[in-house]
Order: structure tokens, then C-alpha cells, then sequence
């Protein structure tokens, strides 16, 4: 009996997700920045066929200001620095990815550890999310950086760090709420198995706000990737990173502008993109 | 009612706080400073104690406030009296004895004598005596005259005083650069009644007889001096302050300058110095690279150890393109480890052309084709390599096209050097700084094997050559000029037929001042007397 | 009261211990070590060998915690293993010059934000609402650093209109008192070079508020939505109080708890975290520092400059809570 309420709360849940996709896309802005984002990834991943040129191709046309055959101009090795931006998108729109869901992964379990058993764990793990929340955020994946040395993967790696606590909290939070909810004390009742109970009644029920911070935490990670490729701390050269681009453009901030604005401009494309849609996100799901 | 009274009395309360606070204080400000010259550059000084420091920043300063013995003249690196007048040296170069200037004395009014000259070498090279400590440590004196007192190799037998104003210095074994590293900044000569004072406390409060005197060092922000009224030099400085002012960023510091704030500046992007010669109200200057800027193979590597590699990396290598890219053409190829105006630069030898269809032939003919190597490069600009990663990315790019696969690796400064002086990388970019403008100080430290050691090694290509070595030490321990230049000659042959680097440049340093900068010298070593700077004011 | 403001101290104190270790470990993992940056890049092995021995780097790890720990409950920082200064001393300035360059921002940040955000409320769902809220959006979407480089280029070198780097005209030479510039100035009585450093901060102060901002004004939005359905506002306006009076009076007042919480927040990230703006503008701060500290391998001052910047952190988060009993006296914290 007790079962077969909870499984029909499952099912009430996926009736309930159909109807937020639905409005989902009935929600303005939502839409509008998953088009950003979708005409960026289409942008980045035909990349090849937008551009004639390489992004590492080198030519004696030094710091062309933006024409015809260059659109965004060239740098001072000659590279098409449209090329580059646009290759760069891959490497951004990767970077959010692989850390958003790292950090959402090992967030989320730690949270769920935090709240499901509680006690002495949920201790050790709520001080050290708050240890890692008063840290300065840059600074720590500065260090961390330093300490692997410069290269994607590594800024990957501090990315995902700083952002864990952000999602550990939620996560904890939303299962202390779950916990409490009639159905998952009667599947207790009946001897329901841990992991049957974590997977099948706990975790449906916590993700969507993990969703919604998911998107929001893509955009910080898109700047914050930015942030530690100005710094020199980014991707390899001669990956055309975004960050790094603006570093590298800083001499030229008189002579090439332009090398400085539309890397710029495409951050800030993309950042505007997630936060579109998580606000979206989020005004779906407040409103339930 | 009481609220208002509330709140009016907490104004007068902080009003009172301020005024107490105001009157508590002395200090003031000063708008109208007399003549000045602010002087803009990457970093701030570690101490003011130059026997204490290494680093470029800290001399630029301690240079106004210290004299050395003898000095560089103007423009090169030939040597010239300073606090002492006149020397001379025994035939075996083991003796030389120093007569002094008369009637000089340091800002806290102590006299400069002998007895002086031989307190400080006494502090420098005597483990034991009491005044052997500082704000650092000593790191100079030891790697110019090879340790401390007692250790084995030690130059330096004994300083003496003749009497008041003759010195007379006893080596243990003849050293070819023995007056040009007397000339380096690490060897001003402080007072020695503030360092008995306090020689930790001298790094922050120095006290030397040279032009200017310190005033104030606000840390990591700006150092200022003031003229030295008695200074012995008649007629100097020139100016009656200068501001030494750290500005990180090198765009940031051009901007400074453009817009007036600062009036002088090192450290600059290449590109911009275009932009200074375009500019009425800037002039350029140009300083002599003695410096050079190389890609080191390693040598103990596979297939690194294979000359034909070497030599097909060699030709590879377009400097032409290299120099107008990222050096704005203010650069010149390097054919030899150091620049041409140095002592004994063998102008015979000719450098490898630029042939990448010779390079692709030479790879094929020791069959590595495709092979694949990891090219370390730094992060951060140095005065000979503005930008290592850019010139890494266009390397790349022509290795791709001769059949040689290769990764870049980028580390900020520190990790760069942790890792390429223990010999992590296959190939790597660095470059040296001239120090005393002696070619021991370019092929010794750079390619001798004593210098390739498991860490720390200063010989990045690990390059052992017992000819070389031979040929290096009889140079160090020559007095004799012709003789010194031919062996650095032949030393210098040696090293072209083997090619255990690619010397990429020899770089021109531009510094850039505002038009009505007058008497400014760009030395070689990056010493600037900025004591015969003046701005005159249309 | 009390006894609240006790237990959130004591709680205090794991966070910070922790915040050691990790800070600790954390440094002590960067390759290369002090020594090596204070030999120089010319010195020989055995000098920096000796060196390390100078400073202790040669002892056991946890012996160096316990040692600097020991010193740390002392109320001893430390000195500084690069320049062998107390870090109590040296990190005066830098902290006063992050915590103006924040408050300028902050108030910045709260000005807009808080009319931004009021005014979008009160034209709910209007195009000036919509207008409002795509700034807001805009706010938090651009990367600071390149807001920061655009500001320099235009209005710094091609208008030339504000300085670019610095907290003051270094011609000027200046004593200084609090090391609060604009502070300083006032207290010197000299208005033209308070103009001078007013100039100075402007920039930066504008590139590091609009995150903040724009949060404020999102938040302040939402909030003032809400209370606006109160019963008694509806009564204030029926009493037909005048409208400004009605939004800055009594609407504002009430909604101002999670509008605090954001400024409380916001301000204790940006004193460690405004690294790039400072880079950008040379702007001598905490974030400056300790990013120089870690590439000089200082473990020291990087230790206890996050020490510093993270108890402060915690500090202004408990401040906001005291303050909220203020602005609200329903609330209190004796009992959960």
C-alpha cells in the first residue's frame, strides 16, 4: 500500500516534469537563451566550415583591423582572430560543462551524505563547505593551478572545486526537506533498502534545484575559466581560450582593440546565454 | 527629541575623534616638490641593502644611494673610477691596491676611508664576523667570488687597510673579471656606523655616500630619494627627487606614461615602442641588449643528444620573422651565446640559415620523423623575451611542418625555473641578463658542465664539453686581455659546430621617457645613473 | 544577544582552523619554495640550501604547522619570509586599500542597485521593468576583467578623461594617517587631492560594483514585489501618503532584510576576490598581495593574508545578522 503511494508520487513526478518542459519553453526567456546558447554550439561546432582558416595558422598579415576577408581582424602572428573566438567557444562551452557537472557530481554526493545520514558526517562535511565558502574562490583555484600547473584540465579541476560547497549546500538542504515527507518515512517503515530509498524516492525528488543552480553555476564557470586564463593560468597555448585572449590583447590595447572587444563580447554572449535560462529555471520551478 | 540629541552628539563625538587623530599626526602633504622624476617599472624593491639582493628592481635603487669602487663608463661596460681613483695590480693579478677618493663622506655623515672599504668586504665575505647578517642573505658575493672566507675555492685572501685612503686586496688565485665584478651594484659600499647600528635594519634605512638619500618606501607602491646635498660628484644629481613607482602591468605602465603620470619607463611591450616614435611628446630609448634569448636542447635526452636533430632544429628556426613579430624589430638574431660588443665575440663564424625544406631533409635523413617532444616555455615577460608562450605557439607551427611533433608547457616564473633547472622539459626557452659584462659570465654559467647539475643547474642544456671546459677555466684565471679573447673565441667555435642551443636574439631593451628627458644613458647591465637625468621644461 | 554572538564566535573558530590546514597544505604543495625566490635565479644549490635552512623549510611539515600555529595563538602572524617584515605591519595598507576600493563599490552597487531595483517594482511588469532587469541581467553576465580593460581603454586612454592605475597621483606626496585615502585627504583638509584620489577610484570601483549591483537590484526587486502586497502598505497608501514616501518609507524599510544579505555577502567576496580588478588598475590590494605572495612562494603571508580575508569575511556575514534585530526587532537570536 504504502509502496505503491510512493510510486504513484514517482509517477505524478514525471506527469509533472512533461508539464515543466512545456513551460519551459512557453517561458521567455528560458528560450531565448537556450537559442544563445544552441547558435554558439552550432557556431563552435562547425567551426571548420564557417572559417577558411586555422586557428594556429600563422600569416604576414599582422594586426589587420577587422575586414572583409578578416572579420574580427588578425593578431600579431596573423591569425584569424574570428577563427580563434569562434574555436575558443569549444573550449568555453567545454570547460562550463566538464566542471558544472563535476562539481554538481561531487557536490551533490556529498550533500546527500550530509543530509541523509547526518550526524557526525553531516558535521565534518558542513564545516568543510563552509571553510571552502569563506575562502576567496579565485584565490584557492589560483593556488590550485599553481600547484598543478597551467593547463585546461587543471583549470577544469579548480573550477570544479570551488563551485562543490554551492552545490553540497543545496543538495543537503533539499534533502533534509525530502527526508521528512510522508512516503519516504512509510518506505522506511516497510524496510525499504538505503540505496533504494536514496535513488528511487530521495534523488528524484532533490535535483531540480541542483538544475537550476547548474545553469547558473555554468555561467560563473565560463567567467571564472576566463578569469584564470587572464591570469595565465588557462588552457595550452596554442588553444585559443578565451581568457587568455585577453590577456594576450593587453599590449595591444591601443594599436588592436579589437582583440581585446570581441573575446570580450563573446564571454559575455555566453554568460548572458546560462543566465537566461537559469533564471527561466528558476521561475518555472519557484512557481509549483 | 532624544533621537535627534542622540545623533547630533555622535557627530560631535566622531568630529572630535578626527581632530584627535589629525592632531596626534604630523605628517602632511606636499604638492610643489622641486624638480622631479618619477621613474616607472614592474616591481617594487625586496631591500635596500645591496649586498642583500638580486633582483634588478632593488638595484635600480640602491645604485642612487651606494657608490662601488670603480664603476661602468656611460655607455659600455669599460671600467672607470669611482670611490676609488686609481689602481693597479700586481703582474700575476694576485695583488691589486685601491687609492681612494678623499673627503667623502656617507648621508649620516660618517667619513669614507679604508677602514670602511674593508669593514664591509669584511661583513660580506666573513661568516663569522658580527655584522654578517641582513634583511636577505648574501647571495652576490659569494657567487662573484666563489664563497665565503675558508670555503675551498674562495678568491679573496685578505682585505686590507694601508693606510687612511689605500686598500690593498690579496687573492688566492688570478680572476679575469676581478675589477668588472668590483663594478656591480651588490658591491656599494655602506656606512658602517649604521650598519653596526642595526645590519637587518639597513635594508630599510641604507645609508651610502652616493647621489641621493632615501626618503620614503611606501611598500610595493613607491620608493622616493632625495638629492644628497654633499654629494662628492660636483654639479649632481641632477634632479632633486626621484620616484621609483611600481606599476605591474606593462600596457598599464605605458598608459601611465602617456598620460603624464610617470616620466620614464622600462619594462615595455615591443609594440608599443612604435608607438613612442610616433609620438612628439615621448622619445624612445634604446638599451644594448647584453642579454640573449635561446631555445636549449637537452642534451641528455633522446633524441635531443643527436647533433643532426640539433642541427635540423637549428635551421628551423626563422629569427627574421621572430624579431618583427614579437620584438617589433627592436631585437637582433643571435649567431653566439653573447652579443657582439662583448670581449672576444668571434665574428668569423656564420649562423644556420632559415631552410625548412634542409631542416625537413636533415630530420628525415636520422629518421625521426614525427617525433614527438614537449617544449617548455615561460609564462611571464622577461626584458629578452617579452613573450615566451606567443614565440613557443609560432615554433610550434614551423616544427609541425619539418615532421616534429610538439606540446607547449607553461609555467608562471618560479615553477618554470624549478622545473627547467632540474632538467624536466626536452626543449626550452630562457635567456640570460648580463651581469658584469665579462663573457665568463655568459659561456661559464650558461654551457660549462661544472654548471649541469641535477638541480638547480644552470646550464638548462646540460651540455658537457671537456674542451669547453678546459678552454673556460684557462679564461677565468687570465688576466691577460688578447689571451682571454682568443680563448673565448675558440670556446665559441666549439659551441656553433655542436648546437646544443638555437640562440634565438640578443634583444634591445626600450625604455621609453617622456621628450624633454635629458642625460639618460641605457646601460648594457640595466644600470641606469639616473643622477645625470634632468627634464627640461619648455 | 549575547550569548547568540558568543556561540556564532565560537563556530567561528573550526571554520578558521580548518581554513589553516587547508591554507597550509594548500602552499605547501606549489613547487618551489621561498628560499629559491630569495637566493634569486643565479644563486648556486648549496646557498639555497642554506637558506631553507634559515627559514626553517627544512623541518618536518606538521613541525612547521605546529610552529606556526603556536605563533598564531599568540596573536603572532608571522613575518613575511620574502621581505622579513611582520605581516601585522605590511598588510595595513593593502588592507585599507581593498576595503575603500570595496566600500566605494559597494556603495556604488547599492545606490543603483536599490533604485534600479525599487523602480522596477514599482513599474511592475511595465517596458521601463523590463528595461531594468536586462541591465541587471546585463550586470551579472559581464566578466569584470574585460569591463575593467574596456573602461581603461576608453575612458582612461582614448578619452583620457580618468587616471588608469594607482590610489593617487604619486607626485603627490602624501603621509599617510588611517591609509583610507579619501579618509586621509579629509582629515589633511586638502580637497584637491581628495578630487585627486576620488578620480583614481572611480573606475575601479565601477568594473567590481556591477556584479553586486546588479544582485541588489534583482534582489530588492523582488522583495519590494512582495511587500508591496502587504496589508499595510495598502493602508500607508490609503492614507494617501504621498508615493515616495510610501516606497522609500515604509515598503523599502520591510524589505530591506534580504536586500541586506546580499550586500553583507557581496562585500565580504570582493575583499579576496578582486584580484583581477586589481591587477587591471594596479590597484595595491589584498588581492594584489596574496596573488604575488603565491607566485613568490611566501607561505607565510599567504596563510595568514586568507586568514585575514576570510575571518573578515565571516565577520561582515555576522555583522548583517546583528543588524537584521535592528532593522526588524521581531527577530531574535537568543533561541532557535
Amino acid at each position: 500500500m504504502e509502496l505503491e503511494r510512493a510510486r504513484s508520487e514517482i509517477i505524478l513526478n514525471r506527469k509533472k516534469r512533461k508539464k515543466m518542459i512545456r513551460r519551459f519553453f512557453r517561458h521567455r526567456s528560458a528560450l531565448f537563451g537556450s537559442m544563445m546558447i544552441l547558435f554558439l554550439l552550432l557556431l563552435a561546432l562547425l567551426a571548420p566550415l564557417v572559417t577558411p582558416y586555422t586557428f594556429s595558422e600563422k600569416s604576414d598579415d599582422l594586426m589587420q583591423a577587422p575586414s572583409g576577408t578578416h572579420w574580427f581582424g588578425t593578431d600579431e602572428m596573423g591569425r584569424d582572430l574570428f577563427t580563434r573566438v569562434l574555436f575558443g567557444a569549444r573550449i568555453s562551452l567545454w570547460i562550463g560543462f566538464v566542471a558544472v557537472t563535476g562539481s554538481l557530481i561531487l557536490g551533490g554526493l556529498l550533500g546527500l551524505v550530509a543530509g541523509y545520514f547526518g550526524g557526525r558526517w553531516d558535521m565534518l562535511i558542513s564545516r568543510l563547505f563552509d571553510i571552502l565558502l569563506a575562502f576567496p574562490g579565485i584565490l584557492l583555484a589560483i593556488a590550485i593551478v599553481t600547484i598543478l600547473g597551467p593547463g585546461l584540465n587543471h583549470a577544469l579541476l579548480a573550477i570544479s572545486i570551488i563551485n562543490v560547497p554551492i552545490f553540497g549546500r543545496l543538495m543537503r538542504s533539499s534533502v533534509l526537506r525530502v527526508k521528512e515527507e510522508d512516503y519516504i518515512v512509510s518506505a522506511k517503515a516497510i524496510g525499504a533498502s538505503t540505496e533504494r530509498i536514496i535513488f528511487q524516492h530521495i534523488l528524484p525528488n532533490c535535483w531540480t534545484p541542483l538544475i537550476v543552480q547548474g545553469s547558473l553555476s555554468f555561467a560563473t564557470a565560463v567567467i571564472e575559466a576566463a578569469a584564470l586564463g587572464f591570469l595565465g593560468l588557462g588552457a595550452e597555448p596554442p588553444i585559443p581560450e578565451w581568457g587568455t585572449m585577453l590577456a594576450d590583447s593587453r599590449p595591444f590595447i591601443q594599436t588592436a582593440p579589437w582583440l581585446m572587444i570581441f573575446p570580450g563580447i563573446f564571454i559575455l554572449f555566453t554568460v548572458l546565454g546560462f543566465n537566461l535560462i537559469g533564471d527561466g529555471l528558476r521561475d518555472m520551478f519557484d512557481r509549483k | 527629541m532624544e533621537k535627534r540629541l542622540m545623533r547630533w552628539s555622535s557627530w560631535v563625538m566622531l568630529f572630535l575623534c578626527f581632530s584627535l587623530i589629525v592632531s596626534c599626526h604630523s605628517g602632511s602633504i606636499q604638492k610643489d616638490q622641486g624638480s622631479m622624476l618619477i621613474y616607472g617599472r614592474g616591481a617594487d624593491a625586496k631591500s635596500l641593502d645591496p649586498s642583500q639582493v638580486t633582483d634588478g628592481e632593488s638595484f635600480r635603487v640602491t645604485q642612487m644611494i651606494f657608490d662601488t669602487l670603480v664603476e661602468y663608463k656611460d655607455q659600455n661596460t669599460e671600467i672607470q673610477p669611482c670611490l676609488a681613483e686609481k689602481w693597479e695590480s700586481s703582474p700575476d693579478g694576485k695583488e691589486w691596491i685601491f687609492y681612494l677618493r678623499k673627503n667623502v663622506k656617507f648621508h649620516d655623515g660618517t667619513p669614507f676611508n679604508a677602514e670602511a672599504v674593508v669593514f664591509n668586504f669584511k661583513r660580506w665575505m666573513d661568516r663569522e664576523h658580527p655584522q654578517h647578517k641582513g634583511a636577505i642573505a648574501f647571495t652576490y658575493y659569494p657567487d662573484m667570488f666563489a664563497g665565503f672566507k675558508g670555503d675551498p675555492n674562495h678568491v679573496i685572501q685578505s682585505v686590507t687597510a694601508i693606510d687612511e685612503y689605500t686598500v690593498k686586496f690579496v687573492l688566492n688565485r688570478p680572476l679575469g673579471p676581478f675589477l668588472a665584478n668590483l663594478a656591480m651594484p651588490p658591491f656599494g659600499i655602506g656606512s658602517p656606523t649604521a650598519i653596526k647600528k642595526d645590519p637587518v635594519q639597513f635594508g630599510e634605512k641604507p645609508v651610502g655616500t652616493g647621489p641621493y638619500k632615501l626618503r620614503e618606501w611606501k611598500k610595493n607602491d613607491m620608493i622616493t630619494v632625495e638629492r644628497n646635498e654633499d654629494y662628492w660628484k660636483k654639479g649632481f644629481p641632477k634632479t632633486d627627487k626621484i620616484i621609483f613607482k611600481s606599476i605591474p602591468d606593462n600596457a598599464a605602465r605605458f598608459t601611465a606614461l602617456k598620460s603624464g603620470d610617470i616620466d620614464l619607463m622600462d619594462g615595455m611591450n615591443p609594440s608599443d615602442a612604435i608607438q613612442v616614435e610616433k609620438d612628439p611628446k615621448l622619445q624612445l630609448f634604446k638599451q644594448q641588449g647584453m642579454n640573449v634569448a635561446y631555445l636549449a636542447f637537452n642534451m641528455r635526452k633522446k633524441p635531443l643528444d643527436h647533433p643532426q636533430f640539433r642541427l635540423a632544429i637549428n635551421h628551423a628556426v626563422d629569427k627574421k620573422r621572430l624579431i618583427s613579430n614579437f620584438y617589433a624589430n627592436l631585437a637582433e638574431p643571435a649567431v653566439n651565446p653573447y652579443p657582439p660588443f662583448m670581449l672576444g665575440y668571434n665574428d668569423e663564424l656564420k649562423d644556420h640559415s632559415f631552410d625548412l625544406g634542409k631542416a625537413k631533409r636533415l630530420i628525415e635523413e636520422a629518421g625521426l620523423k614525427g617525433v614527438k617532444l614537449k617544449l617548455y616555455t615561460p609564462q611571464d615577460p622577461r626584458p629578452y623575451m617579452p613573450n615566451g608562450k606567443k614565440i613557443a605557439e609560432f615554433l610550434k607551427e614551423d616544427f609541425k611542418k619539418i615532421g616534429v611533433q610538439v606540446e607547449i608547457v607553461t609555467f608562471e616564473w618560479k615553477t618554470y625555473l624549478d622545473k627547467v633547472k632540474s632538467g624536466e622539459h626536452d626543449m626550452a626557452l630562457f635567456g640570460w641578463n648580463g651581469d658584469n659584462g665579462d663573457p665568463d659570465n655568459f659561456l661559464y654559467v650558461l654551457l660549462d658542465k661544472t654548471n649541469a647539475r641535477e638541480q638547480n643547474s644552470s646550464n638548462i642544456a646540460f651540455y658537457t664539453n671537456e674542451e669547453v671546459h678546459q678552454l673556460l677555466i684557462k679564461a677565468q684565471s687570465t688576466v691577460d686581455r688578447t689571451k682571454r679573447e682568443q680563448l673565448y673565441r675558440q670556446a665559441q667555435a666549439i659551441i656553433k659546430k655542436e648546437n646544443p642551443w638555437v640562440p634565438l636574439v640578443h634583444a634591445t631593451v626600450p625604455i621609453a621617457g617622456k621628450a624633454s628627458i635629458r642625460g639618460f644613458y641605457p646601460h648594457p647591465t640595466g644600470g641606469y645613473k639616473l643622477d645625470q637625468v634632468e627634464i627640461i621644461e619648455k | 544577544m549575547g550569548a547568540y554572538l558568543l556561540r556564532r564566535l565560537l563556530q567561528l573558530v573550526p571554520v578558521l582552523i580548518g581554513m589553516t590546514i587547508v591554507t597550509f597544505a594548500v602552499v605547501h604543495f606549489i613547487p618551489g619554495d621561498p628560499a629559491q625566490t630569495i637566493a634569486g635565479e643565479k644563486a648556486t644549490p648549496e646557498r639555497v640550501e642554506e637558506i631553507r635552512k634559515e627559514l626553517g623549510l627544512d623541518q618536518p611539515l606538521y613541525r612547521q604547522y605546529v610552529q606556526y600555529m603556536g605563533n598564531l595563538l599568540q596573536g603572532d602572524l608571522g613575518d613575511s619570509l620574502v621581505t622579513n617584515r611582520p605581516i601585522v605591519e605590511e598588510v595595513v595598507p593593502y588592507l585599507a586599500a581593498t576595503i575603500e576600493l570595496v566600500v566605494a563599490s559597494m556603495l556604488i552597487a547599492v545606490f543603483w542597485g536599490v533604485n534600479l531595483g525599487i523602480f522596477s517594482a514599482w513599474r511592475h511588469h511595465s517596458a521601463w521593468d523590463f528595461f531594468a532587469m536586462i541591465i541587471a541581467l546585463l550586470g551579472i553576465s559581464i566578466p569584470v576583467f574585460w569591463l575593467g580593460l574596456m573602461e581603461q581603454w576608453l575612458f582612461a586612454q582614448t578619452l583620457d578623461w580618468l587616471p588608469s592605475n594607482g590610489r593617487m597621483d604619486p607626485r603627490i606626496g602624501m603621509e599617510p594617517i588611517t591609509h583610507f585615502y579619501v579618509v586621509d585627504t579629509i582629515l589633511y583638509g586638502d580637497l584637491e587631492v581628495l578630487w585627486d584620489v576620488l578620480k583614481h577610484l572611480i573606475l575601479p570601483a565601477i568594473a567590481l560594483s556591477t556584479v553586486p549591483m546588479a544582485i541588489i537590484a534583482r534582489i530588492t526587486r523582488s522583495s519590494m514585489l512582495e511587500v508591496m502586497r502587504a496589508d499595510y502598505v495598502r493602508t500607508a497608501k490609503a492614507k494617501g501618503l504621498s508615493e515616495f514616501t510610501v516606497i522609500y518609507k515604509h515598503t523599502l524599510k520591510n524589505a530591506f532584510i534580504p536586500i541586506l544579505t546580499v550586500i553583507g555577502l557581496q562585500t565580504g567576496t570582493l575583499l579576496g576576490g578582486a584580484v583581477l580588478t586589481e591587477t587591471i588598475f594596479s590597484w595595491p590590494g589584498m588581492g594584489r598581495y596574496l596573488y604575488t605572495a603565491i607566485s613568490e612562494r611566501d607561505y607565510t603571508v599567504v596563510q595568514s593574508g586568507i586568514l585575514i580575508v576570510a575571518t573578515l569575511f565571516v565577520l561582515v556575514n555576522l555583522l548583517v545578522d546583528l543588524l537584521y534585530t535592528c532593522l526588524d526587532p521581531r527577530i531574535q537570536y537568543e533561541r532557535k
